[in-house]
């Protein structure tokens, strides 16, 4: 409350336009920055999730197990093996872009594990 | 016979004794501090124990099995206990890890109000309550086909050493243990797999090479009966399995007992490694299990098609005995297989004995057959003890403490506790026993329970600063009214007439449509009512960043 008081009156009462740059606090502009590109990433994974099972290996299952590979009929090997290979390499992409995306905002826990030791 | 009884008891015995070793060493480390958030348990050994905690008897004894009668539709347990975790990984448990506080019903009643909390204490445990129901069931069938009782006494057994167990090595602080579980359990479901694969295939990668036999079992499915192996569609419906795949999903990502785990990880960061392993762990078992489903099925209809009634392999007449296959009394020679007791078939065999029995359907040595029975002690009991603690912790703390006496000693709270912990072993016998459909479906209800209370919940809880408690609380209860009351509706428990399933939407699958009854009560209602608190906001945007800011160098 007390930062916002005095941008205030140097605007004379008006109605505060959309945020620029040097008036938001320090703070904000840089969460807005990490929640926006961490909810953008979500999507995208999330995206490839649904596609992969539910896509694949459901919605679209008998159309692709006309394709026969090394005796699987390919939407049957989507539902059974495809889709959790590729779950467990969304989760490992997922984990490794946040480590740069924390690396990158500076909001990574690097002194919390150095004050562990 | 007696041969493989000696090395069930040999494998049980002999990990029984290591479970209660490490839980004892990890406690007596525990007095000394050892036991406190955010200690040195590496993140991988976390993901195990994810694993163990999670992999029940319904994945080890009972899905391969499902999967075997199920065929292409078997997917829906796969994808379904599998894909939860990408949204367990991308949406909560980071998010739960930061705000520091583990138990479900601790998050909303912090996030929310002390009556969402009460709500959510009486959903984690009726979902508890029917997950270890499967437990019970699950190591009830082991010990039935090893030491030679009916599926009752084994039920009996079974639960009696679980909750013992539970209550003496499940305290706190039991990561260790349940490492030990998940090698037990994996070692004892992939050598028998390879082992299979190799002698069928003669590439000893099962996930590579059950493809080898699928025409093979296509046909002979039909010729049996069946419907083909393959096909999609042939058991449940598209909408359906799409549902239920849904259901599970979003169920595991809100289950109770596993959201917990991520409490030991050291930071936002390990528990985002965390998922990572745990999910990497259960891919092992889980991308086995339908090669599993495959090769039994081949081979125990290969065995079976066309044979005379007296002259059937051996492994039905030791399985007969626990009632668990049977041969149909007019039948001279083997024509039809079904899993269905009233399909009037040949041969009816259970799902639940397919993963048990395939060593011994492949005629693989007695030794594999007693480590598979201890795996699957190892899954029934890893889980059934975090489900019992789900249940205890629930009931002492978020019941008891917080609404019926807010002075309890500690005590008090822990003998609380136990009673509740001792209650559920007791009900859980009787359900264990008469049991409203196959392991891995009774669990699937759970899921469906945790899907459509929890999820949105916990979900709207991170994502949504303006949900506010009246909008969670209404969210919570008609999604749990809903799907509860579908479940009733269309199955004969609790002496209920079976209705038929609406939109062919079955039981397992209601959670999702739950799920989405509850997302759209909360928004609603939250709308319409005031905003939550400042305070609360602030919580909820806190817990976004993993650390404090530090100073970085420009050019981000």
């Amino acid at each position: 409350m007390t930062e916002v008081t005095p941008d205030k009156e140097t605007r004379g009462g008006e109605p505060p336009p959309s945020a620029p740059p040097p008036a938001s606090p320090p703070d904000n502009g840089w969460r807005k920055e990490y929640w926006s590109r961490n909810l953008r990433l979500m999507v995208i994974l999330l995206a490839i999730w649904f596609i992969v099972s539910f896509g694949f290996g459901i919605l679209l299952v008998e159309p692709l197990n006309n394709i026969v590979i090394a005796g699987f009929p390919l939407g049957f090997w989507f539902a059974q093996q495809g889709s959790i290979y590729v779950f467990v390499i969304l989760i490992f992409v997922y984990a490794k872009l946040m480590d740069r995306l924390d690396n990158q905002f500076g909001v990574d826990e690097q002194e919390i594990q150095e004050a562990g030791k | 016979m007696s041969q493989i009884q000696t090395w069930t008891l040999v494998f049980i015995v002999g990990s029984f004794a290591v479970y209660l070793y490490i839980a004892w060493r990890s406690r007596v480390r525990e007095t000394a501090g050892f036991y406190v958030a955010g200690q040195g348990i590496p993140t991988i050994a976390n993901g195990a124990a994810v694993a163990a905690d999670w992999m029940s008897a319904a994945s080890f004894i009972s899905m391969a099995g499902l999967i075997a009668f199920l065929g292409s539709d078997g997917t829906i347990y796969l994808m379904g206990w599998t894909g939860g975790y990408v949204l367990l990984a991308l949406l909560i448990a980071p998010y739960l890890r930061k705000w520091g506080k583990f138990t479900v019903p601790e998050f909303v009643g912090d996030r929310y109000s002390e009556t969402v909390r009460t709500i959510a204490a009486v959903a984690a445990i009726i979902i508890s309550f029917t997950y270890v129901v499967g437990q019970m069931r699950g190591g009830g069938i082991v010990f039935s086909r090893f030491l030679g009782l009916d599926v009752t006494g084994g039920v009996i057994v079974a639960a009696l050493i679980i909750g013992l167990y539970a209550v003496l090595g499940g305290m706190k602080g039991i990561t260790w243990t349940q490492v030990a579980q998940y090698s037990v359990l994996i070692v004892a479901y992939l050598i028998p797999a390879i082992a299979v694969a190799q002698q069928m295939t003669g590439f000893p990668v099962p996930q590579v090479s059950f493809g080898q036999i699928l025409a093979e079992l296509d046909a002979i499915s039909v010729e049996m009966g069946l419907n083909q192996y393959t096909e999609a569609f042939a058991a449940r419906p598209q909408i359906d399995v799409f549902l239920v795949t849904m259901a599970l999903m979003i169920g595991t990502a809100g289950l109770p007992h596993v959201i917990v785990r991520f409490y030991t990880t050291k930071s936002v960061r390990g528990a985002r490694y965390s998922a990572f392993w745990a999910l990497f762990f259960i891919a092992l078992l889980y991308t086995t299990a339908p090669a599993v489903g495959a090769f039994t099925k081949l081979n125990l209809l290969r065995d079976v098609n066309g044979v005379a009634a007296d002259a059937l392999p051996r492994w039905i007449e030791n399985w007969a005995a626990t009632g668990l296959v049977t041969v149909s009394d007019g039948a001279t020679t083997i024509n039809t297989v079904s899993n269905n007791p009233t399909s009037g078939a040949d041969l009816i065999v259970n799902n639940d004995i397919l993963v048990l029995a395939s060593p011994e359907i492949a005629g693989l040595p007695a030794p594999i057959v007693g480590l598979v029975a201890a795996g699957g002690m190892a899954a029934a009991m890893s889980t059934a003890a975090g489900l019992l603690l789900v249940i205890s912790s629930s009931f002492s703390h978020d019941l008891y403490f917080r609404r019926v006496k807010r002075d309890s000693t500690d005590k008090q709270r822990l003998l609380v506790g136990r009673i509740a912990m001792g209650l559920a072993v007791l009900v859980s016998i009787y359900a264990g026993i008469n049991p409203p459909a196959f392991v891995a479906q009774v669990v699937a209800f759970a899921f469906g329970l945790a899907a459509s209370t929890f999820f949105p919940a916990i979900v709207l809880g991170i994502f949504w600063k303006r949900c506010n408690a009246t909008g969670a609380a209404a969210g919570m209860l008609t999604g749990l009214v809903f799907t509860a009351s579908y479940m009733i509706y269309t199955l004969p428990v609790f002496g209920t007439e079976a209705n038929p399933h609406i939109f062919d939407i079955s039981p397992e699958g209601i959670g999702t449509i739950g799920a989405i009854v509850n997302f759209a009560v909360a928004i609603v209602v939250s709308k319409l009512t005031a905003p939550p608190p400042d305070e609360i906001v602030e919580m909820v945007e806190g817990i976004r960043y993993p650390a404090s800011r530090r100073e970085v160098t420009a050019g981000t």
